[in-house]
């Protein structure tokens, strides 16, 4: 998967576990919990879905590092290829 | 004997609503429990159960007509009497909520999810955005291809719709509905207005709060949230829920319904959990038989039922069921809530940010983590000794993570 892929992989899954959220107003530089009120909760639901689409396993200390599109992929990438 | 199915309550203060879609055809047999229609309301979509057996014999009501609750939709032809006290409990109108009886019990869900009338697969999967997208541009979304996740319609697919010929004219369209957590104006705001209003009219309301240190609980989490795989981690507030639950059982006077001048105790705790909306508003579906579930399955119905409130896919029984509420506002990093009432329940449980502060553990002061918890209830069915003992029980259960 390159990082384009894995960008609109990201997505989808946003926008699974946040049906409310419109995936064409996602901008990637800016934190999901500035740009659509990211709770907890949604981070949980996050961490499962990538578990279970992607074979991740994201421990809670890094969270953080799932903040904004950009850092997902920035996260993700090394863990997948 | 033919039973009239009527439009039942859909949560505090909600009097009418629209048929959106029906999941039965005359002909059909219902059970129990069974998802029988979709319902938009101020609080968004909502399936609605049936609480009957039988046959369906009439859709009295058809999609797109708006309703008051207590409405008869349809006629059902059932085998014996049993139906008679669903006619009671829907024509309870004003939003005064189901009776916790009358909620379907946990074991059905697996059930009602996989019914043939209503599997949420043959659902219509549209994002709540593109829901008021079409309505603002009177697109039929029934008749549009999803080009989204899973086959979902999304704006675009609205949009484009929009922009190619209507496949038939349609007859009378109906008024389109106000559309749900619109934000400022909308019909939630109207919803919350009026069922808030009544409760700072009605309600003699008294507030206390204890500031709790945490620090152990939080390290458990942690501890615990490391050890499991990551379906099975925990949130803080899941912890919060089950507490509030047995408090609620072991000290009568904050879990039931004030009506008609009196209160009763609800033999089952339902606890609500406020949920923010991205649109603006909220609402507060309750995660059922609370202090009966163990942590695990708490939290997975409480992932659920959030993903659900925010998609609008409530069902009625879980917005009319609550019996106290649980608002957490530790998100929005506030220190503590002074919560209001939604009757006709009695109590609501307040819980600010958890953070880092310096407290007094004997004789030094140290940083422990802080947590403030709050209670609104009701001073026609408690006092607040009642309220500080309750208070108490919610955090001694919260300081014995592991025997939640």
């Amino acid at each position: 998967m390159n990082r384009e892929e894995l960008a609109r992989r990201i997505l989808e899954l946003v926008t699974e576990i946040a049906p409310d959220v419109d995936a064409a107003t996602v901008i990637p530089g800016i934190d999901f919990r500035d740009q659509f009120d990211f709770d907890s909760m949604d981070t949980l639901n996050f961490a499962i879905a990538l578990h279970r689409e992607l074979g991740v396993d994201v421990p809670e200390a890094d969270y953080a590092k799932l903040a904004s599109l950009d850092k997902c992929v920035g996260y993700l990438s090394p863990r997948l290829n | 004997m033919l039973s009239e199915f009527r439009l039942p309550a859909l949560g505090a203060d909600m009097d009418d609503g629209t048929i959106l879609e029906w999941h039965i055809v005359p002909g059909a047999s219902v059970k129990r429990g069974d998802v029988v229609a979709v319902v938009e309301t101020d609080k968004g979509a909502i399936d609605v159960e049936i609480f009957m057996d039988g046959i369906v014999r009439e859709i009295v009501v058809a999609p797109g007509t708006r309703i008051p609750v207590g409405t008869v939709v349809a006629l059902i032809e059932t085998e014996d009497a049993a139906a008679a006290p669903v006619a009671t409990l829907a024509g309870e109108s004003g939003g005064e909520g189901l009776t916790p009886a009358a909620a379907p019990a946990p074991a059905e869900e697996g059930r009602r999810e996989g019914g043939s009338t209503a599997a949420p697969s043959d659902r219509l999967k549209i994002s709540p955005a593109a829901r008021r997208r079409a309505r603002a541009l009177d697109v039929d979304v029934a008749a549009l291809h999803g080009t989204g996740p899973g086959g979902a319609i999304t704006v675009e697919d609205v949009e484009q719709a929009r922009a190619a010929p209507k496949p038939s004219p349609t007859p009378t369209p109906p008024p389109p509905p106000t559309p749900a957590g619109a934000g400022e104006g909308g019909g939630m705001r109207d919803a919350i207005a009026a069922a808030m209003s009544r409760s700072k009219r009605e309600i003699p309301h008294y507030y206390l709060s204890t500031t709790v240190d945490v620090t152990a609980t939080t390290e458990w989490l942690t501890a615990h949230n490391a050890a499991v795989p990551v379906t099975q981690r925990l949130l803080f507030a899941a912890l919060l829920v089950k507490s509030i639950a047995l408090a609620c059982r072991e000290l009568p006077g904050f879990s039931g319904f004030h009506r008609e001048g009196r209160y009763e105790d609800s033999p089952a705790v339902h606890v609500g959990v406020a949920v923010a909306l991205r649109g603006g508003g909220l609402v507060a579906p309750a995660i059922m038989d609370t202090a009966d579930k163990p942590l695990t399955t708490l939290m997975d119905d409480f992932r659920a039922l959030v993903t659900r409130a925010r998609a609008g896919r409530l069902r009625a029984s879980e917005l009319a069921a609550p019996t106290i509420i649980l608002t957490s506002l530790g998100e929005a990093s506030v220190d503590a809530v002074f919560p209001i009432i939604q009757p006709p329940q009695v109590a609501i449980v307040g819980a600010g940010a958890i953070a880092e502060r310096p407290w007094v553990v004997d004789g030094k002061v140290v940083p422990r983590q802080l947590l403030t918890l709050s209670l609104g209830a009701d001073h026609r069915v408690t006092d607040g000794r009642l309220g500080a003992q309750f208070l108490a029980r919610i955090a001694a259960r919260l300081l014995e993570p592991a025997s939640l």
